[in-house]
């Protein structure tokens, strides 16, 4: 076991991990962070995406111990500070973005890093954008929609498909 | 997963030394071996991570003028950073999604030498050094096969560096489920002539079509292909594709790669 110290959503924080210990299941059984979702475990589905210093990774596919000194933000710390849902959490529920929710994290986690990066990024850009993210109730659609929408841009068109 | 302990050292010759320890390993981005892991087909003891070693990251430019990507780079930030060679950047954009890219390193992809991979086909199309903490290979000698490389045991892919050619393109045909080339194909043209290799068709693993290599270097145009083709006796046959199939699709994409490369 070793000790392993990181910011997650803002907050300080430190647990004893194995070598094995993957970051999802620090997050998730350590921290009690389940909003963190496992789909495959598998590096395919995209459920389980977190931000690494400020970078989209799968926290499936990385160890704890090398999220050592970074920081780390989850879904939960997603939401505005009073308790409101932040602009890409409330588009998504504006335009139906999910069904059973089981993705959701994943989806909402990398829109925010595709929109750090492109904030108006167009349909096209969206659908690459999510490549490794999976959604199984293949709500795509609406995803991709509540994502133009998140980012200020007319869904008219999209609606009309 | 077995359990192993964990070292992130911060130099080089720290992670050697390291990896001299019994059933020790090296670990890039993880984006292979932690899914191999998981399986339990590979059993390391100790684990050395290379990604906070900070001599081994990042991309600049030699005197020579060719593009050196640190050992630990990310596909994200080759994307990001090999501006002086378009082909290279535009290759490394489309590796996997954006969270495999944020995490897989050259290094890892070059010694891993999945059939399937496009760094290899980029390492091998540019004529690139693979630089490692004991000696320098060239890409010609490096790749022996599926998953085989001239790598020895300990060994750490530490840079690459790249020859910048006068025009180049990648064109990878997706495989949608694991998002791997099912072929790829990069085509480089250099002074002294034009270099093109494969990755995702043959069962020997990434290779150069040298016919096309031939053509090409005497005329730089699409007409140049004309009546090549390749065999597809040799090459990977599976649920997603004959081995007739892939040699078509060597040509095609050889083709369009062309197409975008002019
Ligand atoms: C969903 C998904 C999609 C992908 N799509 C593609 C794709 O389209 N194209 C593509 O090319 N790849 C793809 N990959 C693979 C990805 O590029 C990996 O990052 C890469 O193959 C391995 O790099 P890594 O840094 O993650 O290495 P690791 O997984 O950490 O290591 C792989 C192997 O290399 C060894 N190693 C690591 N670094 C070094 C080094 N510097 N020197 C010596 N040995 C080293 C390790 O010991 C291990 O044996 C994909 C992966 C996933 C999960
Ligand atoms: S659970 Fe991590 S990618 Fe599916
Ligand atoms: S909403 Fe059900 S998996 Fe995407």
């Amino acid at each position: 076991m070793a000790q392993v110290s990181m910011t997650v959503n803002g907050k300080a924080v430190s647990g004893d991990v194995e070598g094995r210990t993957l970051l999802s299941e620090f997050l998730r059984i350590d921290l009690n962070l389940t909003g963190t979702h496992i789909g495959c475990d598998t590096s395919q589905c995209g459920a389980c995406v977190v931000h690494v210093n400020g970078e989209a990774v799968k926290a499936c596919t990385m160890f704890a111990a090398e999220a050592d000194g970074a920081d780390v933000g989850t879904i939960e710390g997603q939401a505005n500070e009073d308790g409101t849902l932040n602009v890409i959490q409330q588009a998504f529920q504006d335009h139906h973005g999910l069904q059973c929710g089981f993705c959701t994290p994943g989806m909402v986690m990398s829109t925010a890093s595709l929109l750090k990066e492109n904030p108006k990024p167009s349909v096209q850009e969206i659908r690459t954008y999510l490549d490794g993210n999976i959604c199984r109730c293949t709500g795509y659609h609406n995803i991709v929609k509540a994502i133009m929408a998140a980012s200020g841009q007319d869904v008219s068109a999209i609606a009309a498909e | 997963m077995y359990n192993f302990e964990m070292t992130r050292p911060s130099t080089i010759a720290d992670a050697v030394k390291a990896l001299k320890e019994e059933d020790a390993q090296a670990l890039g981005g993880g984006q292979t071996l932690i899914p191999t892991l998981k399986q339990r087909l590979a059993m390391p003891s100790i684990l050395v991570s290379l990604t906070a070693i900070g001599e081994m990251q990042g991309v600049c430019m030699s005197d020579a003028g060719e593009v050196c990507v640190g050992g630990a780079t990310t596909h994200a930030t080759v994307a990001r950073e090999a501006t002086a060679y378009p082909g290279l950047a535009a290759m490394a954009a489309r590796i996997g999604d954006p969270a495999v890219r944020n995490r897989g390193t050259i290094g890892g992809s070059l010694a891993n030498n999945d059939p399937s991979a496009c760094y290899p086909a980029a390492a091998l199309a540019s004529g690139a050094s693979i630089i490692t903490n004991s000696r320098e290979i060239a890409a010609d000698d490096y790749f022996q096969g599926m998953f085989t490389t001239a790598l020895e045991e300990g060994e750490v892919v530490t840079e690459v560096r790249f020859p910048v050619p006068e025009k180049s393109h990648y064109e990878k045909f997706v495989q949608p489920a694991s998002r791997f080339a099912l072929v790829g194909v990069m085509v480089a043209k250099y002074a002294d002539g034009v270099r093109v290799a494969v990755t995702g068709a043959s069962e020997s693993g990434v290779f150069r079509w040298t016919e096309a290599e031939a053509a090409l270097s005497a005329n730089f145009t699409a007409d140049a292909l004309g009546d090549l083709s390749l065999d597809g006796d040799g090459m990977i046959a599976d649920l997603h594709g004959s081995g007739a199939y892939r040699a078509h699709l060597v040509k095609v994409m050889t083709g369009r790669a062309l197409k975008a490369a002019i």
